[in-house]
């Protein structure tokens, strides 16, 4: 029975996908499926592509193939983790779930496992503290930063006074959407906005109450924390009820084609950080043109390239490929395991030669990781939304968070993390 | 063959009601709980563990106490994600407030917890029937997913609002955690679904199972026999609580380790559970585990099959994934209505007779 | 007029409620035509709209359908047949395929559970549900689409200027609410008059008023199957669109059915009447209740709120509004 029960456990195994160990195995939880679909692909789609644009361009990261192993979740937490659990015995390098969800599941295993993971722009924000996250990256932003962008974005089209402003946060009633409440509230405190928080319970299709709400109390700003499908219907109900568009900012997971492009042109005008490129301007797209479309090599429908997610998952995995680099730099061969892997992140120093290098040139804030700050810089741009053109414009350079905001909220919460959990903070030189 | 009662004499009335009256199957049932204590752990890798063997075991517990409320009492409830999500919090809350205290006696009081707040909302049962009650369970389902979002106090103030599990041990051995060996969180789950298992048999199968039954069968005609219906309503929807609350609480504890309550338990939850017990079978315990096997295992073995072996796109194989368990679904409601453990019922008298039928 | 800011503002949100409540009756009306004709609690109507709605924007923008699956099977790649259809053109072929879809779920599923207890029938709808989920997704893809049929979004002008002239605050209204109002008032008329005045339509409410003794005198209870499904499917499509174009066509669309229950159990399942009341009373609650009560907890009451009215009213009739007295006997 035993050895039956073995041969069925090796044959599960054999079909749970086990490549040759021999390749740098890049894990991908995508959700192509569900309720997030339609932003899950385009991110999943250029992920798959960044990695085929290596392997057929350069043959690989250091001479060794990347092979990447995706797995559907479909943003559930539970087939996050049997995605994990499939996916980490096959050498697994990095994680990115895109799912603050599975990322919470995630962090303790992780951790155990000794796998490094990357969650840009979402997930556990105090994950950017590296003393008590010795295996979670949030680099290069993380949604405090964000909520800090927005106002210091704001600060700036006001002649740095928002003394007496009203200011709405409207939000994902969840999680994700709560996040910035506290360095919302912190930060109303120090420059003496008011600040309402009206919450959209998931999935947000009737909001109705809520922009009657804003109608009412005409702040003069309202940002925005939505995700899904959510967030079109805020677009649109915001439009309907006049809102004027520049006074409407989106959070970066608020701001895709997919969100506008519903609204119509009543959505011109919209705001939206991003932490990643805009637009397909970028050399990269000439070599993905060359390696991966031309070649039928493309995941997906191939009809996302150039799209705001895309961009995103491209960034995602171009730094990833660094982080990949720079660990066979550190280790001084080709192989790397996922210890490796994550001196590879820590030692990470993303500059603008390096971007321009891979044919991305300013799409990502320039930054350094080092073993306290896993979190970046956390810098962002805002864009903004031109409905007649159907593309987004970049109209700030990239603002950098307030730091002096964010640090204490960070420290506490991990702090907090490191307690519950009984972890001793590392050292850092 | 083997699978007979010839020969095998009862000489009490204690024998004559046992579970299991045929020696080969009592014997079988001693050598799968031989089998799942003594030989599963030792086989158990971390992905067998967290993708099919915890939850199968979680989804058992919450299914038995579905079947409780549905199969035996006749109530027809949409609640049990927010049940679980009870469970679930009580478990935090009292293992953060009393981290000494054994997590069994916290996953146990989460149960106690749940069932409190079960009966609350069982009330309405006494007025409202069939659909209508289900309908308004779902009331229970969004209240309280929508309160455990809302209240900072259930998630300790935490800036997330994401309840995380610190590590717990049981005899100094972690079961919660980072750090939890594989065999460690399944021998937790397994102790608590035979020990359940056991217990809901017992019961279902004594006076108190017996009013349950009489109140589904017809309540008005079980009022006129002398079964205090409120009583009766009151104590299935305790009782069941309490399986989906330590449901719950192990969901959170052992087997996810940090949830988000409209993500975790939400909705979908609900239709979930009472999938598994439709496909297993209405009334009926084995029928809880079958249909909670059946849930867990096809959607791995699909993915398996369509995306790792015949190298599909992962999205195509989820879709046909919900499309091969609708359609099962609906065949199985078709082909055998009273579920899995009516099959295997139908298999046992089969075997009986076999190999020399009529 | 000077009124208090208060109750102008409670005044707006009333009105909207109703008008969502109109919204929320759309999908429920399907709910109601099938469980009065078959007694079958339909979970699958929400996903029937999202269907419906795929359906239509698919056939409207010349997608090719599975063309995934085929690009899977046999590596031929399809990019659609390159035309853009005019919106009633493609209604109009998407309630056919509505009505096949009927006829599909009739003789594959319906057939084979007759005499089953109420319970495995929901089942089976549900089931029906995962499997429709999956095929639209199969059949179209999973990214978001608009709906673009030529529905009117956005302020409506003469009421916004007429109540500013009346009371100085503009009230907001969403011409599209608008839209579905009159939408939803001619469909009721429509089934009215088909069910009173029709061969087909009486033969309907004998087959809701008793299966057997409409099956004796001679009436098909199949037809009458396909028939009711095909008219429910044709609702999907109209509550398809009308949600599709607030939120575009997307795998969330299939959760407008959780809207839809609250308003089924506050208005009986088994009333046309009562789903349009049901409605409008869930929708004026909701608002008003978050208006009220939603500051003071914190807001995102909706989702629960319509629930718990629900059940507030059926403690009180247990059959809801206008549902049918349940008689029990022994």
């Amino acid at each position: 029975m035993k050895k039956t029960l073995t041969t069925l456990t090796l044959a599960a195994g054999l079909l749970a996908g086990v490549p040759a160990m021999a390749d740098l195995v890049m894990p991908s939880l995508s959700y192509r499926t569900g309720p997030y679909a339609a932003n899950g692909i385009p991110f999943a789609d250029a992920y798959a592509d960044y990695f085929t644009l290596l392997n057929e361009r350069d043959g690989g990261i250091g001479g060794e193939k990347i092979k990447l192993v995706e797995c559907e979740t479909g943003y559930n937490t539970e087939k996050g983790v049997e995605c994990y659990e499939s996916t980490k015995g096959t050498g697994a390098l990095l994680y990115q779930p895109l799912s603050t969800g599975i990322t919470y599941q995630l962090i303790p295993k992780v951790t155990a496992d000794g796998i490094p993971m990357l969650t840009s722009g979402l997930g556990r924000t105090s994950a950017a503290d590296g003393k008590v996250f010795k295996w979670v990256f949030n680099f290069p932003a993380n949604y405090w930063d964000g909520a800090s962008i927005m106002v210091k974005y704001l600060l700036s089209e006001n002649n740095d006074s928002l003394k007496g402003k009203k200011i709405a946060l409207l939000y994902h009633n969840s999680a994700y959407g709560k996040e910035p409440i506290r360095t919302l509230q912190d930060l109303s405190k120090k420059y003496g906005f008011k600040l309402s928080l009206i919450p959209i319970d998931a999935p947000g299709q009737e909001q109705k109450s809520q922009w009657l709400q804003v109608r009412r109390e005409r702040p003069d700003y309202v940002l925005f924390w939505g995700w899904g499908v959510m967030n079109p219907v805020a677009i649109q109900e915001a439009a309907n009820i006049r809102f004027p568009m520049d006074h409407f900012i989106g959070i970066w997971w608020s701001g895709s084609e997919n969100d506008v492009k519903p609204a119509g042109a009543g959505a011109n005008g919209y705001k939206a950080l991003t932490f990643s490129g805009v637009g397909d301007g970028f050399p990269i797209y000439g070599d993905l043109k060359k390696y991966v479309y031309d070649a039928g090599k493309a995941a997906g429908a191939g009809d996302q390239h150039g799209t705001i997610l895309y961009n995103r998952g491209l960034y995602a995995a171009m730094l990833t490929a660094e982080a990949a680099k720079k660990a066979q730099e550190l280790s001084g061969h080709a192989r790397i395991t996922p210890a490796e892997m994550r001196d590879g992140m820590e030692a990470l120093n993303v500059t603008e030669d390096l971007m321009a290098k891979d044919g991305m040139p300013k799409f990502g804030p320039a930054f350094q990781v080092t073993c306290a700050n896993h979190g970046g810089s956390g810098q962002a741009q805002v864009m903004q939304w031109d409905a007649k053109a159907a593309k987004w414009n970049v109209i700030t350079d990239w603002i950098q968070s307030d730091s002096s905001v964010i640090q204490p909220l960070i420290d506490a919460d991990a702090a907090a993390f490191a307690k519950e959990n009984n972890i001793t903070p590392r050292d850092c030189k | 063959m083997f699978y007979r009662e010839a020969g095998d004499f009862k000489t009490s009335y204690r024998d004559d009601g046992q579970t299991f009256p045929i020696r080969f199957d009592r014997y079988r049932y001693y050598a799968v709980l031989v089998f799942g204590f003594v030989v599963l752990p030792f086989l158990l890798n971390d992905y067998w563990t967290n993708a099919v063997f915890v939850p199968f075991l979680i989804y058992a517990i919450a299914a038995i106490g579905l079947n409780i409320l549905v199969g035996y009492c006749g109530q027809l409830s949409l609640g049990t994600g927010g049940f679980m999500a009870v469970g679930a919090y009580a478990c935090y809350k009292l293992t953060t407030a009393f981290p000494d205290v054994n997590i069994v006696f916290h996953i146990l009081g989460a149960g106690i917890v749940t069932a409190l707040v079960g009966m609350l909302f069982g009330l309405p049962s006494l007025r409202i029937k069939g659909f209508y009650l289900a309908v308004a369970t779902l009331a229970a389902q969004f209240f309280l997913v929508w309160l455990f979002n809302r209240v900072p106090w259930f998630y300790n103030y935490s800036a997330s609002g994401q309840i995380s599990m610190p590590e717990r041990t049981v005899l100094g051995i972690p079961v919660t955690g980072a750090s939890v060996a594989p065999w460690a969180g399944y021998l937790v789950c397994l102790v608590f679904a035979v020990a359940l298992a056991w217990m809901a048999r017992n019961l279902t199968r004594g006076s108190v199972g017996r009013r349950w039954m009489a109140i589904r069968d017809m309540d008005i005609a079980a009022e006129i026999i002398g079964v205090n219906p409120l009583k009766a309503k009151l104590t299935a929807f305790a009782v069941s609580s309490f399986y989906v609350g330590i449901a719950g609480a192990l969901f959170f504890s052992v087997y996810l380790g940090a949830v988000e309550v409209g993500e975790a338990f939400g909705i979908q939850k609900s239709f979930a559970v009472l999938f598994m017990i439709i496909i297993g079978g209405l009334g009926s315990i084995f029928g809880s585990f079958a249909g909670a096997a059946f849930m867990v295992v096809l959607p791995v073995m699909i993915k398996l099959v369509l995306v790792d072996t015949l190298g599909w796109p992962t999205d195509l194989g989820a879709h046909i994934q919900l499309m091969v368990v609708g359609a099962l679904i609906i065949v199985f409601l078709i082909a055998e209505p009273h579920g899995m453990a009516q099959l295997w019922r139908l298999t046992k008298e089969k075997l009986r007779l076999w190999p020399f039928p009529h | 007029m000077v009124l208090p800011d208060t109750l102008l503002f409670a005044m707006e949100a009333a009105l909207n409620g109703l008008l969502s409540g109109v919204m929320y009756a759309l999908v429920a009306l399907g709910f109601v035509l099938i469980f009065k004709a078959s007694g079958i609690f339909n979970y699958a109507q929400g996903v029937m709209a999202l269907f419906a709605a795929l359906t239509l924007v698919g056939i409207q923008q010349g997608q090719v359908p599975f063309a995934d699956l085929i690009h899977a099977l046999t590596g031929v790649e399809m990019h659609g047949f390159g035309w853009t259809l005019p919106a009633v053109v493609a209604i109009v072929l998407t309630g056919i395929v509505m009505i096949g879809m009927a006829m599909v779920i009739e003789t594959l599923i319906l057939k084979h559970l007759v005499n089953q207890p109420p319970i495995i029938l929901f089942m089976a709808t549900i089931g029906l549900a995962y499997f429709l989920e999956g095929l639209g997704d199969t059949m179209w893809g999973s990214d978001i689409k608009a709906m673009d049929v030529g529905l009117p979004q956005g302020i409506t002008g003469w009421i916004d200027e007429s109540t500013n002239s009346l009371f100085g605050y503009g009230f907001y209204v969403d011409q599209l609410n608008i839209v579905a109002m009159v939408v939803a008032a001619i469909l009721v008329t429509a089934l009215t008059l088909f069910s009173q005045y029709s061969k087909q339509g009486r033969a309907l409410r004998a087959v809701a008023d008793d299966h057997q003794a409409a099956l004796s005198v001679g009436i098909s209870l199949r037809f009458i199957w396909v028939l009711v499904w095909s008219i429910a499917g044709f609702v999907a499509l109209v509550a398809g669109i009308m949600w599709g174009a607030k939120s575009g066509v997307q795998f969330s669309l299939s959760l407008i059915a959780l809207k839809a229950l609250p308003v089924l159990m506050l208005g009986g399942f088994t009333s046309i009447p009562g789903a349009i009341v049901g409605g409008l009373i869930i929708g004026v609650g909701e608002q008003l209740f978050e208006f009220f009560v939603g500051p003071l907890v914190g807001g995102a009451t909706e989702n629960w709120f319509a629930y718990v009215l629900a059940l507030l009213f059926l403690v009180f009739r247990p059959q809801g509004l206008f549902g049918e007295k349940i008689i029990e006997r022994v």
